[in-house]
């Protein structure tokens, strides 16, 4: 089990070197020269020169990239041209924490609005209440996100004015404000997630309640509610897992609709503002962020198998 | 008659269940005495597996009518699921036919074990935990206590159905049912587990009806035997009489597809069960019983005695116009 681990690890490095030389690689191909934005309209020949070798931009490909991963893996992430500011800590330390949060806080959410919901559609299955979560599940999917959280806003927010419009208030600072900040965007992002949660746990425990082992429960006299919760949905645990695992990417996804909208400084509007100005190395920080982020996710999910399927345990 | 009925753990009458418009189960009529042992034989599809989940009120999507008797409960088809719940495990219970697949794998077998033994016998964790290692050692686990923190996919079959019948007694039911607890396991270890669950029932004073599809197995194994073709029942009786003096052609079919060692033919049944949209409204053995006679394909053979003495009827019914 440690040596299938290790490998799962080891593979998951080769993944992040290869996204960080095609991150690298696609920027370098991208239209645009950073230069020129960072000169403005009027500039000599000699300070485009010497700015170009300032930034080593003069270099070769390789060289360029190998610099910039080794100053990259030590924290040194460059200078903002256009922020003006240490990229490692507007990105790491402050942009990071904020899409963070906002995902965690929706994926908690939907997992908890999202399993009760479909573990109830399971067991009501072809009744009322199912069809009606269908059709909630449906429009869920398919109502855009940004389009929502206007709404939100509109209603919540100045309407009734019980939720802010906008920002962001750090919840590891002030817990309560921080919380209350983060219910409408969290709500917005959390839509799509609550959906597709709810259609997942019950297409997978309408099959888990097919089981055998489900009938055996019964026969031995294990109440409804013990047989749905403790011998049901504990076995859709690992499916659920997987398919959050690899949906992570449309969560970050939708982190940066739902920081504009809500003007939330988190990295999905660093990355946003970042390719408009085309500052290369915040898009990359970006990348390698989200990028090391949804691998390491995954890793994590691939090292819980185990964990939630006791048949993965290949000791004895 | 009277005074049989009271004596009966569990009797079924006209038990019918119908699967959308095919009737999978026609009028089944069976009882069954305090400690007695109760076979339901028949080919795949007869039906036997149906009566006993049906009896556990575990059917899915089926329509029952008739009634099935539990001594001290009354008609089980007309309990409420709550009190069905409670019966289930303390009254009823039930061995399953691969318990490879009926129990749960996230779970460790003496934690299946000892949370219906605390659910049942109010028991705390650490006594429930003591009297599974008991139950264990009782159904013949070795290493039980190295057993207990097992995972259902780290034992052999036949350790696998052992839990099964440890889990099955754990509530001391008055009546359990083992659907071909045996069909999943290689032949060495059937025997041993058809051994062990008719001697623990009959230690405990249990009734118990077996699903078999073996007749030879059935008739060593049990006091009664019930013959099942297509959802009816042919032939009901005391075991040996079954077998050595039957009188409907199916069961002689069913005794002679017996393959027995030396034996130069390999005899089966002609033909096959009809489907349901083409069962015979009579008898539906008719199509395939070579001592059809006319009025079989139309009207259905009531379930009479099987013979008479100067005692008055014997305890073997058939349901043939044409006995053998």
């Amino acid at each position: 089990m440690l040596f299938k681990a290790l490998g799962k690890i080891a593979q998951t490095f080769v993944v992040l070197f290869v996204v960080s030389v095609a991150s690298f690689g696609l920027l370098k191909l991208a239209p645009g020269d950073p230069i020129q934005i960072m000169l403005g309209s009027e500039f000599s020949q000699a300070s485009y020169d010497s700015l170009r070798a300032e930034l080593g931009l003069d270099q070769p490909f390789l060289v360029q990239y190998a610099n910039w991963a080794i100053q990259f893996v030590q924290g040194n992430w460059g200078t903002s041209y256009v922020a003006r500011a240490e990229i490692f800590t507007y990105a790491f330390k402050e942009a990071l924490p904020v899409t963070l949060t906002l995902a965690s806080f929706s994926l908690l959410f939907a997992i908890l609005v999202g399993v009760p919901l479909g573990v109830l559609s399971a067991i009501k299955k072809d009744t009322i209440f199912d069809a009606g979560s269908a059709v909630l599940a449906l429009t869920g999917t398919a109502f855009p996100s940004f389009l929502l959280g206007i709404l939100l806003i509109w209603f919540f927010a100045v309407k009734l004015q019980i939720f802010p419009v906008m920002g962001y208030v750090s919840p590891w600072e002030n817990f309560w404000l921080g919380i209350y900040h983060m219910i409408l965007p969290g709500l917005t992002l959390s839509t799509y997630f609550i959906a597709m949660i709810t259609r997942l746990t019950r297409a997978t425990l309408i099959e888990v309640l097919e089981q055998p082992y489900i009938a055996a429960a019964r026969a031995r006299g294990e109440p409804n509610w013990r047989v749905v919760w403790v011998h049901g949905v504990r076995n859709i645990a690992m499916p659920l897992v997987t398919i959050l695992g690899l949906q992570l990417g449309v969560l970050l996804q939708g982190t940066v609709l739902t920081e504009t909208v809500f003007n939330l400084p988190g990295v999905g509007q660093m990355l946003t503002s970042a390719v408009l100005g085309r500052e290369y190395l915040v898009v990359q920080a970006g990348v390698m962020m989200t990028a090391v982020l949804f691998i390491g996710v995954n890793l994590l999910v691939d090292l819980s198998y185990p964990f939630l399927d006791p048949r993965l345990r290949t000791s004895k | 008659m009277k005074d049989m009925a009271l004596d009966h753990v569990l009797s079924i009458k006209d038990l019918t269940v119908f699967r959308g418009a095919a009737k999978i189960l026609d009028r089944v009529t069976l009882a069954l005495g305090q400690g007695e042992t109760l076979a339901l034989v028949g080919e795949s599809g007869a039906g036997k597996s149906t009566i006993a989940t049906a009896i556990m009120r575990l059917l899915e999507n089926a329509r029952v009518t008739g009634s099935a008797t539990l001594a001290g409960e009354g008609d089980l088809f007309t309990l409420s699921e709550r009190k069905m719940v409670k019966l289930r495990g303390r009254r009823l219970s039930m061995i399953f036919q691969d318990a490879g697949t009926a129990l749960n794998p996230s779970y460790t077998v003496g934690r299946q074990l000892g949370t219906t033994l605390q659910r049942i016998h109010g028991l705390s964790k650490a006594e429930a935990w003591k009297q599974a290692i008991e139950l264990f050692t009782s159904v013949g686990i070795n290493d039980p206590e190295g057993r207990m923190t097992a995972f259902p996919h780290q034992l052999s079959g036949g350790m696998q159905q052992r839990v099964m019948v440890a889990i099955a007694l754990a509530g001391s039911p008055d009546l359990l049912l083992a659907d071909e607890p045996t069909s999943a396991l290689d032949v060495t270890i059937q025997a041993q587990i058809v051994r062990l669950i008719l001697q623990l029932t009959r230690e405990r004073g249990a009734s118990c009806v077996f699903v078999l599809h073996d007749l030879a197995l059935a008739s060593q194994a049990c006091d009664r035997i019930v013959v099942l073709y297509a959802g009816q029942v042919v032939e009901s009786g005391p075991a040996r009489d079954v077998l050595e003096r039957h009188r409907h052609p199916y069961t002689r079919q069913l005794k002679s597809c017996v393959l027995e060692i030396g034996a130069k033919d390999l005899v089966a049944p002609e033909g096959t069960v009809p489907s349901h949209d083409q069962m015979p409204i009579g008898c539906r053995f008719c199509t395939r019983c070579p001592r059809a006679v006319a009025r079989c394909a139309d009207q259905a053979p009531p379930l009479v005695p099987a013979r008479q003495t100067a005692t008055g009827p014997l305890d073997h019914h058939i349901a043939c116009w044409n006995p053998e």
